[in-house]
């Protein structure tokens, strides 16, 4: 598909499915929308309790950039059948990415380095699964890896309260909730790596998106 | 050339104007009309004053009056656009605001994950609730939510079978569903009821009447209590009200009943009387139980938490008390 007809179904599926869904039925409630990149390249890790979620880290950005923003996804998960794939890739724009080493020994990252190389605005869910909904998981260490390669991109981290409620893993229809979304400052391998260790990088990431989830009480939910 | 233009030209000037021809006239009456020119230029003496004001005085800033003020512009033009264009599109409007008002009620309350599929049918109270407001079925339309949402959900619920935090979980949707829904459609309904009952106006006027003096209650209980306010009424829910600000509120909102009824309504003078006290101490019940409310889940007022989306049940509290209140009062004396 040549890339200005890739733009436009991007387009269209950020102003046909992702801004009614999360703008008019949930309801977006940014913090410091001024820390999100304004431009490539760049990586922004949200937590992931939702399906939910990639709409609504598309809805942070200027519809100009959407081109450019690139949903991370599991290719086992989103590539499984021959439709959904063909969507994913072109009107979500995922970058997918094989969650277990195949047998070819392939860098399973090579698309990521790639984008970065392009200026692209990489969006990553560190947990790797939605798991619970509303409980964070132990991160995997993919960020660091892109990080240390890419030591000036910033990374921003990013909490997000209220899609796993909407709409919790097996769900299939949202129930509409208020969303809130803090956006944390950008991070940078050479800060905050300490000598270049992908652990502490992981853990200082963690360690922030869980200072901005901790921010407000929360109503219960379980 | 020319003339080979000239009938495509003509054919599409003539859709247009027919186009414009078909469009709705407004649908409020004179007296409503009238009302709202007085409002934006009631609006428009309060701006100009602020704007003098800060240029003798340019330390004070005067911030929080000039916020309300602008929000008070936004509410008046969404409210003639609202009432302006045609009667469904008020019901469709209002209905919008119930939406939103739920949803802010079901964030700020706890829920239970096995309920996904009971708060989906809570919802869909909404558009039922409205459309039966809009079709002006009464008898249907006063007892879907206390009667057959009323059952509706708990038989969903218990078909879930998770019992543990039932009877707050089912207690805690019904009084959503109550206050933000069927409280509030009270208003969409004045828009149903029949011409005849307000030879003034009609639904609209009445609708008109009911938040204009609402809002303006609002206003006159903060601003009386600014100025006399002393003793404190509700110390333990909102130390903020006070027993002056109260009544004096109440004998502004009062006065101005009584003005607007023979313009707006068919109600005689004593009817506005009890109309204007109904308004005035309806919207401060109003509006101490959703601040009760918002006190018992943690959430402070001006709490970040309703930041951008500037807090609809906090815009509304007033209106869940007013609106059924009046329609009552109004619906036995003259329908």
């Amino acid at each position: 598909m040549p890339p200005f007809l890739r733009a436009l179904c991007r387009w269209a599926f950020l102003i046909l499915v992702a801004w009614p869904i999360c703008l008019v039925v949930l309801g977006m409630n940014v913090r410091h929308r001024n820390r999100l990149p304004r431009q490539g390249p760049a990586i922004v890790t949200p937590n992931h309790n939702s399906h939910l979620d990639t709409l609504a880290m598309l809805t942070l950005f200027p519809w100009r950039q959407i081109p450019k923003v690139r949903p991370v996804a599991a290719a086992d998960y989103f590539l499984k059948t021959g439709l959904m794939g063909w969507f994913s890739l072109n009107f979500v724009g995922i970058i997918p990415i094989a969650r277990k080493r195949g047998a070819d020994q392939a860098d399973p990252l090579a698309e990521c380095y790639a984008a970065l190389a392009r200026g692209e605005i990489l969006i990553i869910f560190p947990e790797g699964t939605r798991g619970e909904p509303e409980r964070m998981q132990e991160l995997k260490s993919g960020v660091a890896v892109l990080a240390s390669k890419f030591p000036l991109v910033p990374v921003v981290p990013i909490f997000m309260y209220g899609l796993g409620r909407a709409m919790p893993r097996g769900a299939f229809v949202p129930v509409p909730f208020f969303v809130d979304v803090y956006v944390g400052q950008a991070m940078q391998w050479g800060q905050d790596s300490a000598g270049g260790d992908k652990k502490t990088f992981m853990a200082s990431l963690e360690t922030n998106m869980r200072i901005l989830g901790e921010k407000h009480e929360r109503p219960e939910f379980d | 050339m020319r003339e080979a233009w000239a009938g495509p030209v003509e054919k599409g000037a003539n859709a247009i104007r027919q186009g414009i021809e078909a469009l709705p006239t407004p649908v409020f009456p004179q007296a409503v009309g009238y009302t709202f020119l007085g409002c934006y230029i009631l609006l428009a003496v309060v701006t100009l004053t602020i704007a003098l004001l800060r240029r003798r005085n340019p330390a004070r800033g005067f911030n929080e009056i000039r916020l309300r003020v602008r929000s008070f512009w936004f509410i008046v033009i969404l409210a003639t656009l609202a009432l302006g264009f045609a009667r469904w599109f008020s019901i469709v409007c209002i209905a919008f605001i119930s939406f939103v008002a739920f949803k802010e009620y079901l964030s700020l309350i706890p829920t239970r994950r096995a309920d996904h599929r009971v708060l989906f049918w809570a919802y869909m109270a909404i558009p039922l609730q409205y459309l039966l407001a809009g079709s002006g079925w009464y008898g249907l339309f006063i007892i879907f939510i206390p009667v057959f949402w009323f059952l509706a959900l708990p038989m969903r619920m218990v078909l879930i079978g998770e019992t543990r935090g039932f009877l707050r979980a089912v207690g805690l949707l019904q009084f959503g569903l109550m206050t933000c829904v069927f409280s509030l459609s009270h208003m969409a309904y004045l828009l149903a009821l029949p011409e005849a009952g307000n030879p003034q106006g009609g639904g609209v006027a009445l609708l008109f009447y009911l938040v204009f003096l609402t809002q303006f209650n609002d206003v006159a209980q903060y601003v009386a209590g600014k100025l006399i306010g002393r003793r404190k009424v509700t110390p333990s829910v909102h130390p903020g009200k006070t027993a002056e600000g109260l009544l004096g509120g109440v004998a502004v909102t009062v006065a101005l009943a009584l003005l607007l009824a023979p313009w707006l309504t068919p109600l005689s003078l004593y009817d506005a009387l009890g109309a204007g006290l109904l308004i005035g101490f309806g919207g401060f019940l109003g509006d101490i139980i959703i601040t009760a409310i918002k006190r018992d889940l943690g959430v402070s007022e001006g709490d970040s938490l309703t930041v951008g989306h500037g807090g609809i049940l906090g815009r509304v509290d007033s209106l869940t008390f007013t609106a059924p209140a009046f329609f009552h009062f109004v619906y036995f004396l003259h329908y």
